[in-house]
């Protein structure tokens, strides 16, 4: 049985009441030791408030391969966004 | 910089017919710089040559905080003692950055260990020179750091995601470093005749392993040919060395310290600084394992990893323990 650490990737809630987001991973033992390690690697300069720490191996990611059937069927719902609709000046701020 | 003499993989930058389907599509992406990630497809010699590079780097940064580390305990005040502790632990954090970098490209922290420690990985030849007075911290956040930065800030925009991202991270708490090397700097060359004696002394020591920390000149090589065109590197060896030594000239003319070199002069018609190349057969000789400390530095990161072996074994074992008395619990 290999004697490396798992990897954990780590996430990060910024100051200014943000989601937490991926700053990167570390090796730890286990999920304890992991959030200390994320405190000293990834926090050094007051930059977050609180710390998520995942096993990298339990993350599940899409593919490159999918972008297309992914990503493409949003392209042509341009109705979506609302600069799509023309509202006139007179009507005012909407 | 930290990675020299980096090895590119490969024979050099491929026509547009000499590549497959996947190649082209791969360097149009990076000529549109656009970030490749680690699912996405890519040469195999793009893969080894990060992996080299990122790697070699990573462990600059480790065994960069052998020099430094040395006068943590000898630093004159307790500011800058806490100072200097600081610092060294960014470095360690930078080498953690970047180990994670190389390690999503498939080389495991083990294996890279083991590269370092079997002597197959090189760490940058500056780390090989000793720090022999605290003048000498000083002139390492000065020079040392500054020539990683002139480095690392064109990096940051390097193709490979991870790396990238790594580099954005590093260059924001580098120019601390470098701030701190000066700032010692400054309190030494506005001290006693004896303190701006040593600051000298730690100039011309710096000086020229400084400029080897580019490497050699690489501006007719066709594996640097091919690493700019991944934008795994971004510029020469040379433009960087030169920059360096444009931005450095006036910092020493601040200090009133003098650059050790007859040859160093303004040159109006290339606006820049001539100057003299660093012995390079110095820089070999260090690059074989023949430097001031390279053994010493060596036989620090051994000792490290052996005396360590049971703290991260008791860890592991802990770990493993209380998951199986949770998961027998369920």
């Amino acid at each position: 049985m290999s004697k490396e650490w798992p990897l954990w990737e780590v996430f990060i809630r910024g100051q200014h009441g943000l989601s937490h987001r991926h700053v990167g991973s570390l090796h730890a033992p286990d999920a304890e030791m992991a959030i200390k390690n994320a405190r000293d690697v990834y926090t050094r300069r007051n930059e977050g408030v609180s710390i998520w720490v995942v096993e990298a191996q339990h993350i599940a990611a899409s593919s490159p391969e999918e972008k297309g059937p992914l990503y493409e069927p949003s392209n042509s719902k341009v109705y979506r966004h609302p600069t799509f609709f023309d509202i006139p000046e007179e009507v005012g701020h909407m | 910089m930290y990675a020299q003499l980096v090895k590119t993989a490969g024979t050099g930058v491929k026509t547009r017919e000499e590549m497959s389907d996947e190649e082209r599509n791969f360097q149009d992406r990076v000529d549109r710089d656009e970030k490749i990630e680690p699912k996405d497809w890519m040469p195999d010699d793009y893969r080894a040559t990060l992996i080299r590079q990122i790697g070699q780097h990573a462990h600059s940064e480790i065994v960069g905080q052998l020099p430094e580390g040395n006068w943590i305990t000898r630093a004159p005040t307790l500011e800058r003692k806490a100072i200097l502790l600081a610092k060294v632990q960014d470095e360690a954090g930078h080498g953690l950055y970047l180990y994670c970098a190389a390690e999503t490209l498939g080389v495991t922290r083990d294996e890279l260990t083991e590269e370092l420690l079997s002597g197959r990985m090189k760490y940058s030849s500056i780390f090989n020179y000793p720090t022999l007075n605290w003048a000498d911290i000083g002139a390492v956040g000065w020079l040392v750091d500054g020539a990683a930065i002139m480095n690392q800030v064109p990096l940051q925009r390097t193709s490979y995601g991870p790396y990238s991202r790594a580099m954005i991270r590093i260059c924001k708490e580098e120019s601390f470093h470098q701030r701190q090397g000066y700032d010692i700097m400054m309190k030494m060359a506005q001290g006693s005749d004896a303190q701006r004696r040593m600051a000298q002394d730690a100039l011309n020591r710096f000086w020229y392993p400084s400029l080897m920390m580019f490497g050699p000149s690489d501006k007719d090589s066709v594996h640097s040919a091919q690493s700019l065109a991944w934008k795994i590197k971004i510029d020469t060896n040379d433009e960087l060395r030169q920059r360096f030594v444009d931005q450095t000239v006036p910092q020493a003319k601040y200090l009133g310290l003098t650059i050790p070199d007859e040859n160093l002069k303004w040159n109006e018609e290339r606006g820049a600084h001539d100057f003299s190349e660093p012995d390079w057969a110095e820089f070999f000789n260090v690059i074989k394992g023949k430097g001031p400390c390279n053994v010493d530095r060596m036989d620090a990161r051994v000792a490290a990893w052996e005396d360590g072996a049971w703290v991260r074994d008791g860890l592991l074992a802990h770990a493993r323990k209380k998951s199986a008395t949770r998961t027998a619990a369920e």
